[in-house]
C-alpha cells in the first residue's frame, strides 16, 4: 500500500462512485449476521426473517402496521421551554437536539396519534430510540400527558410502546421530575376507568422503566428486549460477578413475574387488538372484510349475545381442576 | 474527630496546628499559647465561613455525602417521639436501607420514612449505604397506605445514592416498585412531605419525593445521575465530575428556582455536619412549618393540587 492507494483513492472513490450506491437498500441483521434487503425487512415489520431478532423500528413505520389502513393522525404535544439548564458537555444540549432531528427526520423521540385498530378507536404513543436514546425528557413527558388527556377525553385506550435509555440528561432534575408527570398521566387513565397497555421494546431502562413503562394495566415485550432499572454493566460493576446469560431480557422478566407476555412484533397488532377490545367490553373484532362505519354500527347487538358464552366457557375449565 | 473533605485541606491544618498548641500546652502548664490558639481559631472560622460562602455543585455533593452528615435515623431520634419502627414489605423481606414507621412530631402522629445509610463500617454494610431493594420501596407503599388509610401525615427523609444496581433487585423487579412508591406518593389523600437531607440520587429519591412539599437542606443534592456517572457518559470521562455537577443544576437553589424544591432550609456554618443538632433542628421546624400550611387539607382537593404541582414543573427556566 502506498499513499496513493490509502489517501487518493478513497477520496476520489467517494467523489465519483458512493453517490451512485443509494444508502440503506441493505441492512445486515445484528444478531445472525444476514443481510437482509430493506423492502423484505419492512415488510417483515424489521424482524429478522431468519433468526427472528427484532431490530429497530420507528414509531412511524409501528404506527403504519398498527392502525387499521395505516391511518392515523398525529396528536399535538406542547413544547416546552428549550433548554432550560443552558445545559453544556462537550456538545450544547441544542446541537445535540438539531443532530438527532436531522437524523430522524423527528421532531422528539415521542410520536402519539389517534386512529382506530381493529375498528375500536385508541391513542398510541411510541418513543423513538435513535431521537437522542429515545430518551424522557420534558417533551417525552408532555406528549404521555398529552396521550393520555387525549385518550381521556375520548374514552379510549393508550396504547404506549417503550423504549429508551431512561431520563434526558440534558435536562437534569426536569427529567427526573418526568417520573411523577407521566404517573400523574397514567392516574388519569386509571381513575376514567380506561385500559393502559403498554408495550415495551428494546431497550428500556432506567427512568422510564422505573415510571409508565411498569405500570400498565397489561405489560407486553417484545422478544429478547432488554428491560432494567440499572443496566446490565452497571451491576456488574457493582456485584463484580458475570450476569446470567438473558439477565434482564423479556422472557426473563416474564419468568420472574414481571411482564403478562412476550409478543413476536408481527402478532402484536392482533393481540393488542383482542386485549383492548375485551377490556373495553367490545365485541370481538371483524377479522374479514372490514364494513361501513354505519354497517358496524348497527351489528353490536348480535356479537355481544355470541361473546357472553364465550366469556363463560374458561370459567369452567377452569372451575374443573380446582374442584 | 473531624473528617475534612478534600477542598477543606487548609482549614484541617489550621485546626490542626491550634489544637496541637492546645494539647502542648496542657502537658507543659508554663506554655502560655492561648492567644495564638485563639488567633488560629479565628482564622479557622474565617476561611470556614469563605469556603462554605459559595460552594461549587461538587463540593456540594461532597458535603451532601460526607460521612459525618446527620442520617435518617439521628432526625427520628431528636425530632419525634414514641417511634416505633414498622418492618417488612409482607412480601419477601425487610429492607434496612429504608427504615419507617409510627411516630409523633410534637403532638401529631405521622407516618415517617426515610433512607439510613449507616454511621460506621458495620452499619452501613447492614443498611446497604441507603441503596434501598425493591422491599424498601414496597415497605415505604406499605407505610404510606397505612398512613393514608388512618389519616396521618407523611414524613420523608431522603438520603441515597441511587436505588441498588444488584442482581436480586433487578429480579424482583426494582422498577416497579419505585413506581409503585412514586405513585403511591402522588396518591394518597393525606398530606406528605420531603426533604432531602444529603444526597437525592435519581429514582431511588423520586421514589420518597413526590408528595405535597419538598424541602431540602442548604447544601444537599437532587439529581437524574450522580455527577461521576453523567460525566463518564457524556463527557466519556468519569473525572469531568466537576463539569457534569455544574451542568446538572443539582445543587438545592438551583432546584428552587427551577420550582422543583419549595423550601431551602439553612445549614449550620461549614455544613450540617459541624453541628449535627442544629441542623437537625432547623429540619424540624422546617417539617412544623410545612405541614401546618398543610393542616386541614385532605383528600381529593389535597390530591389534585399535589398532581397539579408535578403538572406544572417545567415551566420555570434558569435564566
Amino acid at each position: 500500500m502506498n499513499w496513493i492507494s490509502n489517501y487518493v483513492r478513497p477520496k476520489i472513490n467517494s467523489l465519483f462512485s458512493r453517490r451512485e450506491i443509494p444508502d440503506n437498500l441493505w441492512t445486515k441483521c445484528p444478531e445472525c449476521g444476514q443481510m437482509l434487503f430493506h423492502r423484505e425487512l419492512s415488510e417483515a415489520l424489521n424482524v429478522c426473517p431468519s433468526c427472528d431478532h427484532h431490530l429497530h423500528i420507528s414509531p412511524r413505520e409501528r404506527f403504519e402496521a398498527l392502525f387499521d389502513g395505516g391511518v392515523f393522525v398525529e396528536i399535538d404535544v406542547p413544547q416546552p421551554i428549550a433548554d432550560p439548564l443552558q445545559f453544556k458537555d462537550q456538545k450544547k444540549y441544542p446541537d445535540r437536539l438539531k443532530e438527532a432531528r436531522r437524523k430522524t427526520n423527528e421532531a422528539e423521540a415521542m410520536l402519539v396519534a389517534e386512529g382506530k385498530i381493529g375498528d375500536l378507536q385508541i391513542v398510541a404513543a411510541g418513543q423513538d430510540f435513535s431521537f437522542m436514546g429515545g430518551s424522557m425528557g420534558m417533551y417525552v413527558g408532555n406528549a404521555i400527558i398529552a396521550a393520555a388527556e387525549r385518550a381521556v377525553k375520548k374514552k379510549c385506550p393508550l396504547i404506549l410502546f417503550s423504549a429508551a435509555g431512561g431520563a434526558r440528561m440534558q435536562e437534569g432534575i426536569l427529567s427526573l421530575m418526568q417520573m411523577p408527570r407521566t404517573t400523574v398521566a397514567v392516574e388519569m387513565l386509571k381513575e376514567a376507568g380506561l385500559p393502559y397497555i403498554v408495550v415495551l421494546t428494546h431497550p428500556t431502562t432506567g427512568g422510564v422503566t422505573a415510571s409508565y413503562a411498569m405500570l400498565g394495566d397489561v405489560q407486553i415485550a417484545e422478544p429478547n428486549a432488554l428491560i432494567c432499572f440499572a443496566g446490565p454493566r452497571v451491576i456488574e460493576q457493582t456485584i463484580r460477578e458475570k450476569l446470567p446469560e438473558g439477565f434482564q431480557r423479556a422472557e426473563y422478566l416474564l419468568d420472574h413475574g414481571m411482564l403478562d407476555r412476550v409478543t413476536h412484533r408481527q402478532e402484536l397488532r392482533r393481540e393488542l387488538i383482542t386485549i383492548a377490545r375485551m377490556l373495553m367490553n367490545q365485541p370481538p373484532a371483524v377479522v374479514a372484510n372490514l364494513p361501513s362505519p354505519e354497517v358496524a354500527a348497527a351489528v353490536p347487538a348480535e356479537p355481544k349475545a355470541e361473546a357472553a358464552p364465550k366469556a363463560a366457557a374458561p370459567k369452567d375449565t377452569d372451575a374443573k381442576p380446582a374442584s | 474527630m473531624q473528617n475534612y473533605l478534600e477542598f477543606e485541606k487548609g482549614l484541617a491544618e489550621i485546626e490542626g496546628k491550634s489544637a496541637e498548641l492546645r494539647s502542648l500546652a496542657r502537658e507543659n502548664e508554663e506554655m502560655d499559647v492561648e492567644a495564638e490558639a485563639k488567633a488560629l481559631d479565628r482564622k479557622a472560622e474565617q476561611l470556614l465561613k469563605d469556603l462554605y460562602k459559595n460552594l461549587t455543585p461538587w463540593r456540594k455533593c461532597q458535603v451532601a455525602r460526607h460521612p459525618d452528615r446527620p442520617h435518617c435515623a439521628d432526625y427520628i431520634k431528636q425530632l419525634f417521639t414514641e417511634y416505633t419502627p414498622l418492618a417488612g414489605d409482607r412480601n419477601f423481606a425487610d429492607d434496612p436501607a429504608v427504615m419507617g414507621g409510627l411516630a409523633r412530631l410534637g403532638d401529631r402522629p405521622v407516618v415517617v420514612i426515610g433512607h439510613e445509610k449507616g454511621h460506621d463500617t458495620s452499619s452501613r454494610i447492614e443498611r446497604n449505604f441507603g441503596m434501598a431493594r425493591p422491599e424498601g420501596y414496597r415497605k415505604a407503599v406499605r407505610l404510606m397506605d397505612l398512613a393514608d388509610r388512618f389519616n396521618l401525615p407523611i414524613v420523608a427523609l431522603i438520603d441515597t445514592a441511587g436505588a441498588y444496581p444488584g442482581k436480586g433487585a433487578e429480579e424482583r423487579g426494582q422498577s416497579e416498585a419505585i413506581a409503585r412508591s412514586t405513585e403511591k406518593c402522588l396518591n394518597v389523600t393525606v398530606p406528605m412531605v420531603s426533604v432531602i437531607i444529603g444526597e437525592g440520587g435519581s429514582g431511588g429519591a423520586v421514589a420518597f419525593a413526590c408528595g405535597d412539599r419538598l424541602a431540602m437542606l442548604e447544601h444537599s443534592i437532587y439529581s437524574v445521575i450522580s455527577p461521576e456517572g453523567c460525566a463518564s457518559i457524556l463527557w466519556k470521562d468519569a473525572e469531568k465530575m466537576r463539569d457534569a455537577a455544574e451542568a446538572l443544576r443539582l445543587t438545592a437553589q438551583d432546584l428552587q428556582k427551577l420550582g422543583v424544591t419549595d423550601l431551602v432550609i439553612p445549614e449550620p456554618e461549614g455544613g450540617a455536619q459541624r453541628d449535627r443538632k442544629e441542623a437537625i433542628r432547623r429540619v424540624g421546624k422546617a417539617l412544623e412549618q410545612m405541614l401546618s400550611e398543610l393542616d386541614g387539607k385532605k383528600g381529593e382537593a389535597l390530591r389534585k393540587a399535589r398532581r397539579q404541582k408535578f403538572l406544572d414543573l417545567g415551566s420555570k427556566a434558569l435564566v
